[in-house]
């Protein structure tokens, strides 16, 4: 049963905030696991910043973020343990990079992932949005730096945003602190099951290749009853994917 | 888990692999291209008769030309030196007014107090406090002023343009484009610059760009080459001119600097670190206006207070060895005095001098301590009555008295340009040399990378003195 809401300003992120501590490194009891994904310079640092209190390096240049970095938060005394990706544009090709973002989204089996997205760069961040609602089935888009996007003239409808991609979104400018209540918010609202996602799968695939992820994935779910994302896994082993072959052997993904 | 049924499966993507053929990848990535456009078409609209003018673009025109793109970079350079060199001096004096005048000589007094034996009282009054207290008073105020000023540029997106300029040359030095982003750190701080080389992932590339690194001047070595600008090459020219020719000095040593890292990435990838040289796609982030306090307040307290703690913990041991050297006696001579006879020859070859290689050696840990440890050593050799007695790290108020001291002790114009050369071509500070071993992992890199930058300071420092020899 839900809790009886008494006012309106209970289910208000600002209303909320208070019950924000920033824990810094202090990762070593959590009770949900938060990925932090996003392209290269979209502000994934700052965000991991302002919620964990932490001062990692940030700068306005690609790839300053050179190991995963992790840090703590606890809400609403709920302990979050937040992970920094490498940023990077796609989950497909073999860099080092992007295998470590894919594995752990993946593998590490976050609770959460937020996608930082630059909102005035909406089109080419989106490759990386939709690959990653192929592996997860909770996820938030930070849609970012909308004081850039607001500088440039454009205007996004985030709630057409959301039902199209099926998961909340949530307009930020994190250098300005804004929207990172909301964010939070959200995060623990996803983490405690408060909200569902539908999360947008690939749609436009040529028949023939639909056909065979089709087949693959039905051949998976027979074999892993309880999994979510045969569709990825069968994306990954049509591309000859070694980790995954390896996982499938050993059922690590499950 | 049944084996049998996932090498099954792995046997079907194989097979459906063959069947769908080599476009897969290609088709996925359209396919998703597609979809996203679809998404951006239904929920972004772009008010196109506003963002005609871009001002982004705009900026990358001029500060990305051909022509304009060197002159712009010099000149952010040259005015971020100036900011430094002239801004550090106010709170330099007072931190040694308070530091070496004030508490030194309370300490001083104190331990006369508490009746500490003299030896106990010097080691650790005029030998490990005041090299902290020279660290803290000469490298702190640049330090503040140098790092938030290059934070800034950072943060406003100049750096990637600056790669962006001189990644052709670095394609042609046989590096990569990205090393111009740690070389840039580099003169920041040189432990800061091999840390930053991880954004490269070819370990090849990677390599060069940390071994080259120290030919960036770093913040330690800029006050080293001010003064001495400041006093021999100032001095050359009208006294109108004379700021401007030692500011250009060191600029040039700078930009020296960049040249020895640009032919040795291109000598080490052609011999020992040979290889492609990879690609990558530099992005040109858009101009951000940076948040100033916060850049500012970040700024301070992430580099600078780091970097100074380090530089203390290094500093404190080094001024007890140089209090200890010119204290413990062999025979009739200090050991100070017995190096520096026994450097004497080598010193003259390289148109410097046993006090200046002395220094060198024994300011491992820290170049900021290097001019104060030369003063300290020239007092003492040459028996002038300044200063405070041997061991005792001490710093001049006017300039012209460091000057007196120098000339005292044999100093030329040559003896000055050579220290300015061999401050940039020698071995990296035991931070650094620390840090480039805890990031490659590698005895033998780390002895290249220390060793390679003395070999070249020998090298031009000699040819330099005898051409000049030759010619005066």
């Amino acid at each position: 049963m839900e809790k009886q809401i008494k006012s309106t300003c209970e289910t208000c992120a600002h209303y909320n905030a208070d019950g924000l501590k920033k824990l810094g490194l202090k990762t070593d009891d959590f009770d949900y696991v938060i990925a932090l994904a996003g392209n290269p310079n979209t502000g994934k640092s700052t965000v991991f910043n302002s919620l964990t209190g932490l001062r990692q390096h940030t700068g306005n240049w690609p790839g300053k973020t050179v190991t995963r970095a992790e840090g703590a938060f606890e809400y609403n005394k709920q302990k979050f343990k937040l992970v920094d990706l490498p940023g990077t544009y796609s989950l497909l090709s073999t860099s080092e990079d992007e295998e470590v973002a894919r594995n752990f989204i993946l593998f590490g089996k976050p609770t959460v992932t937020v996608i930082v997205v630059d909102a005035s760069r909406l089109e080419r961040n989106l490759n990386l949005v939709l690959q990653i609602l192929e592996i997860t089935n909770k996820a938030v888009l930070c849609l970012n730096l909308m004081d850039e996007a607001k500088r440039n003239n454009i205007e996004i409808d985030t709630r057409s945003l959301a039902k199209d991609l099926g998961i909340p979104v949530v307009a930020a400018s994190a250098r300005f602190k804004e929207g990172i209540p909301e964010l939070i918010q959200t995060i623990s609202e996803l983490a405690n099951n408060k909200i569902t996602c539908k999360p947008h799968k690939i749609k436009s695939i040529p028949v023939n290749i639909e056909h065979a992820v089709k087949q693959l994935s039905a051949s998976i779910e027979k074999e892993y009853p309880t999994i979510s994302n045969s569709r990825w896994i069968a994306f990954r082993l049509l591309e000859g994917d070694v980790q995954i072959i390896e996982a499938l052997k050993t059922g690590k993904f499950i | 888990m049944d084996n049998n049924n996932t090498e099954k499966i792995i046997a079907l993507s194989k097979e459906l692999r063959w069947q769908i053929g080599d476009d897969f990848h290609d088709n996925l990535a359209e396919s998703i291209y597609a979809d996203a456009s679809k998404i951006v078409a239904d929920v972004v609209s772009k008010d196109n008769e506003k963002s005609k003018f871009r001002l982004d673009t705009k900026i990358d025109k001029i500060v990305t030309s051909r022509i304009w793109g060197f002159p712009i970079m010099l000149l952010i350079l040259g005015v971020v030196l100036w900011l430094t060199i002239v801004g550090a001096n106010y709170p330099s004096a007072m931190l040694s007014e308070l530091l070496l005048d004030t508490i030194h000589p309370l300490l001083i007094k104190f331990g006369a107090n508490i009746s500490m034996p003299l030896w106990l009282s010097g080691f650790l009054f005029n030998g490990v406090y005041l090299a902290v207290a020279w660290v803290i008073a000469v490298m702190l105020p640049p330090m503040a002023i140098f790092f938030p000023l290059f934070t800034l540029l950072e943060d406003f997106g100049y750096l990637p343009r600056v790669a962006f300029n001189m990644d052709a040359l670095f394609k042609k030095s046989g590096a990569h484009g990205k090393q111009a982003l740690t070389m840039s750190m580099g003169f920041g701080c040189n432990a800061a610059g091999v840390v930053a080389t991880r954004i490269i992932d070819s370990p090849r590339e990677r390599l060069i760009a940390i071994i080259t690194n120290n030919f960036s001047l770093c913040n330690g070595r800029w006050p080293t080459q001010i003064l001495l600008a400041t006093i021999f090459i100032g001095a050359v020219v009208p006294s109108s001119f004379s700021s401007f020719a030692s500011l250009t000095a060191v600029i040039g040593i700078a930009i020296l600097g960049v040249f020895f890292m640009f032919f040795f990435s291109w000598a080490l990838s052609k011999t020992i670190l040979k290889g492609e040289v990879s690609t990558f796609n530099l992005e040109l982030p858009p101009y951000r206006p940076p948040v100033f306090w916060k850049t500012i307040y970040t700024s301070l307290i992430d580099r600078t207070l780091i970097v100074l703690w380090r530089a203390i913990v290094f500093a404190a041991p080094a001024g007890a060895v140089i209090w200890l050297i010119s204290n413990v006696y062999i025979g009739n001579e200090s050991i100070a005095a017995w190096s520096i006879h026994s450097l004497d020859g080598f010193g003259f070859l390289l148109g410097l001098n046993g006090v200046i290689l002395l220094a060198y050696i024994v300011a491992i840990p820290a170049n900021e301590i290097v001019i104060p440890t030369i003063l300290m050593l020239t007092v003492m050799v040459t028996g002038i009555q300044v200063g405070h007695g041997a061991g005792v790290m001490f710093e001049l108020d006017s300039v012209t008295a460091t000057a007196d001291i120098l000339k005292a002790g044999g100093w030329t114009l040559l003896t000055a340009i050579n220290v300015m050369l061999f401050s940039l071509l020698h071995n990296p500070c035991s931070t650094t040399i620390y840090t480039i071993y805890k990031e490659t992992n590698s005895l033998k890199w780390t002895v290249v990378a220390s060793i390679l930058p003395v070999i070249a300071g020998f090298i031009i420092t000699f040819l330099f003195a005898q051409i000049w020899r030759i010619m005066m």
